[in-house]
């Protein structure tokens, strides 16, 4: 019995969950405990497999036990064990800050009983797109968490829900249709559907065929990430979504995107054949991005730009095919998802305390509620890269690896990254000044909740109840946990820098992702770094061995 | 890898047919040409497979090459179901758009619409700070000798080039603006101004 055979149940918790979740439909008690017990249960069984491939290397699970290539097959590395841990913190306290408001609130805004377990599948298909070792496996990953996400998108049918669940729906469904194309259309060519087999036998096909391949999974996945030219959706349908929600998409979604190009450009399609275009892309996201950001006043799409903006960061970092860039761009993830996660749960307390997440009508909250100022500022000065935040640090490494690399087109990025940088600065000292600094009587329509007496502001009327608390101790003590997890990256930055240098390096050597899959007599295509060791895997699971040669 | 070209001639149709559909602005349309794009990549999975061949049910006397590739089909069942959900959850979103708005349209972004319609002139950022270096209340003038003060930012008449006949008054006196702006600027002729306000 070894601690790897337990990874699917990272997949099979939430799902679980959903399924009581479902049955106690009825019950909302009951409901919060079970979804936020399971949850829990899977942040802990990550750390476990975190903790257990630190130092042990990739471990692979053939479901069902049939072996590879034939059978489903999931691959926990450092790279996918890390995303699992940030991603599974990052939504338990999303689901306690849901929870918290739909206490406070009643179910008016957001009909909770369907929420948990819709949200609890989002999760199951996160955790199932990260693991996966299998393309199809991943496109069918990837449609749970859509599917589920489509749910919470349109959640209570609103006006402006619903107009924005269409564009979020016919953008995701083409992008998968396109997903599946290029699957179709690898496995015409190679035989075969599994990470660790293309790995191999992509290398062998004709390089007008790979470029074709490796372009169509490109554009699918680039519409999931939001990378620039096919960003567009990303700011027209997140903002309209209940706070939670918006925060975990910003969170979960486009990172699952991103860790997807990940391993097309690592694992499947090494090499540098695409990183010219894939910088110039990430330029473009990051400059078109922060530009749109700066022309918003409503503070969640602000925030929906500088997601789209920040992507560039790490589709940059991954462009640099070298352990530094890459390395950098896997701490810039774990950091991204904290922060802006918790960004977007800070705009919905201060939706629910000044009103409006208009920054025309609400102002003077650093006096109202200090403690909402602390909470949106430490984050805020994150994302700008202020040191001595894990933004900067990972911004710095960012910086480094261009300047090692060297040619112009990476000064260029280099210098669009300090630039987005600044002007991320810009927009969120903007949110500051007008949101929280100036008197309320200067906003230009501020919202009667501001300018009420001082005995009266813990309470207020939310969708016709009276007395309702306006920030509960569950939603701002989630948020502030989050946002004391964005600090402990900055303070525990040198582990995880090794742990992503270490994840980079693998991710860049192939082996022991390839042996790990295929047993440790599978060749592995000699591409990349020259001068890297090929380590042993012993995580090769013992009770299957599959003896797989690559002649066939 | 023999292909069947009636599959690909068809799947060829329900793409373009789909894609066609898929910019149209109903949303009725757009879910027909979702549904055609999935079937036609169900049919290039299939064609995938290559040409048609045994059920794959293993007996000793059948040469391997005779067995159909089950795998495409596997794939097909689950992209079949995928598409099915979705195209349920779109026909609930089409209702819902229907119940509310009475019509089968996609609306557009109001919050879009209404950043398009900003005007570049932000009253807190951009105002236009007028110089005032003398001492005595004149009408302000801004460095080029336009009059800016009392002025909305919007009314654009008095911007340009001043006219040469334009007088502001200075205390009693009325100068023209030309030479109320040259006042106005270092090193100007205003340091010994004469009888009748610093005319040159």
């Amino acid at each position: 019995m070894n601690i790897a055979s337990l990874a699917p149940l990272a997949v099979v918790l939430p799902i679980l969950g959903a399924a009581l979740t479902f049955v106690l439909i009825r019950h909302s008690r009951a409901q919060r405990v079970v979804s936020i017990t399971l949850l829990s249960l899977t942040l802990l069984l990550e750390c476990v497999l975190l903790a257990s491939v630190w130092n042990g290397g990739t471990i692979a699970v053939n479901i069902g036990g049939w072996l590879p290539p034939w059978g489903i097959v999931l691959v926990v590395d450092q790279f996918s064990s890390l995303m699992l841990v940030v991603s599974s913190s990052v939504s338990l306290a999303v689901l306690v800050y849901a929870t918290g408001q739909g206490m406070a609130d009643g179910d008016q805004d957001a009909p909770l009983s369907v929420f948990h377990p819709t949200y609890l599948i989002l999760v199951a298909g996160v955790s199932n797109a990260f693991l996966s070792g299998d393309l199809f496996n991943l496109y069918v990953g990837f449609e749970i968490l859509l599917t589920a996400s489509y749910v919470l998108m349109t959640l209570g049918g609103t006006g402006p829900r619903i107009r924005a669940g269409v564009t979020y729906v016919v953008v995701s469904v083409v992008s998968s249709v396109l997903f599946l194309i290029a699957i179709a259309m690898i496995y015409g060519a190679t035989g075969t559907i599994n990470m660790a087999d293309l790995a191999i036998k992509l290398a062998e096909l004709d390089p007008g065929t790979r470029t074709l391949l490796h372009v169509m999974l490109l554009v699918a996945f680039g519409i999931k990430a939001a990378v620039f030219p096919l960003s567009f959706w990303l700011p027209d349908s997140y903002p309209t979504a209940p706070a939670p929600v918006t925060a975990v998409f910003a969170g979960l979604l486009t990172k699952v995107g991103v860790y997807a190009i990940v391993r097309t450009e690592t694992l499947l399609f090494p090499g540098d054949t695409l990183n010219t275009p894939l910088m110039i892309a990430a330029l473009l996201t990051m400059v078109v991005g922060i530009l749109g950001a700066l022309a918003q006043s409503d503070i969640k799409r602000l925030l929906s730009f500088t997601l789209v903006s920040h992507i560039g960061y790490m589709v940059f970092g991954l462009a640099m095919s070298s352990v530094a860039g890459l390395g950098a761009a896997v701490f810039y993830v774990a950091h991204h998802i904290t922060i802006q996660t918790s960004l977007f749960l800070v705009t919905g307390l201060i939706e629910r305390r000044g009103g409006s997440s208009s920054m025309d009508r609400v102002a003077g909250l650093a006096k109202l509620s200090p403690l909402l100022g602390l909470l949106f500022f430490v984050p805020a000065m994150n994302l700008a890269g202020i040191p001595p935040f894990s933004g900067f640090l990972g911004k710095l490494g960012l910086m480094q690896a261009g300047v090692q690399l060297g040619t112009p087109l990476a000064y260029a990025l280099v210098i669009g990254g300090v630039l987005t940088s600044l002007l991320t600065l810009l927009a969120v000292a903007r949110v500051w000044n007008r949101a929280f600094w100036r008197k309320p009587s200067d906003a230009e329509h501020p919202d009667p909740v501001l300018l009420a007496a001082p005995g009266d502001a813990d309470t207020g009327t939310r969708h016709g109840r009276k007395n309702v608390i306006l920030l509960p101790r569950t939603m701002v003590g989630s948020t502030m946990a989050l946002v004391l997890l964005g600090v402990g990256l900055t303070v525990f930055a040198g582990p995880i820098f090794k742990v992503a240098d270490q994840s980079a390096q693998d991710m860049l050597d192939r082996t022991s992702y390839i042996r790990a899959v295929l047993g440790d007599n599978a060749p592995v295509p000699a591409i990349a770094l020259p001068d890297s060791e090929p380590r042993a895997s012993g995580a090769a699971d013992s009770q299957e061995p599959a003896p797989f040669g690559a002649g066939k | 890898m023999r292909v069947n070209l009636t599959l690909l001639t068809v799947m060829g149709a329900l793409y373009a047919c789909g894609i066609y559909l898929i910019l149209e602005r109903s949303l009725t349309r757009v879910l027909l040409g979702l549904m055609l794009l999935a079937n036609a990549t169900n049919l290039l999975i299939l064609a995938t497979g290559g040409y048609a061949g045994l059920a794959p049910i293993f007996s000793k006397e059948t040469a391997p090459g005779d067995y159909n590739d089950p795998l495409p089909q596997a794939l097909i069942l689950t992209s079949i179901v995928i598409s099915f959900a979705v195209t349920a959850f779109m026909l609930g979103i089409i209702y819902r758009t229907w119940v509310l708005a009475r019509e089968d349209e996609i609306q557009d972004d109001v919050e879009d619409r209404r950043v398009a319609d900003t005007p570049s002139y932000d009253a807190e950022d951009d105002a236009e700070i007028p110089v005032e270096t003398s001492e005595f209340p004149l009408t302000m003038l801004g460095t080029d000798g336009r009059a800016v003060s009392n002025r909305p930012p919007g009314d654009e008449t008095g911007s340009g080039d001043p006219h040469p006949d334009d007088t502001v008054r200075a205390g009693s006196a009325v100068l023209t603006v030309e030479d109320a702006a040259a006042e106005e600027k270092p090193g100007s002729t205003n340091i010994e101004p004469g009888p009748e306000g610093g005319r040159k």
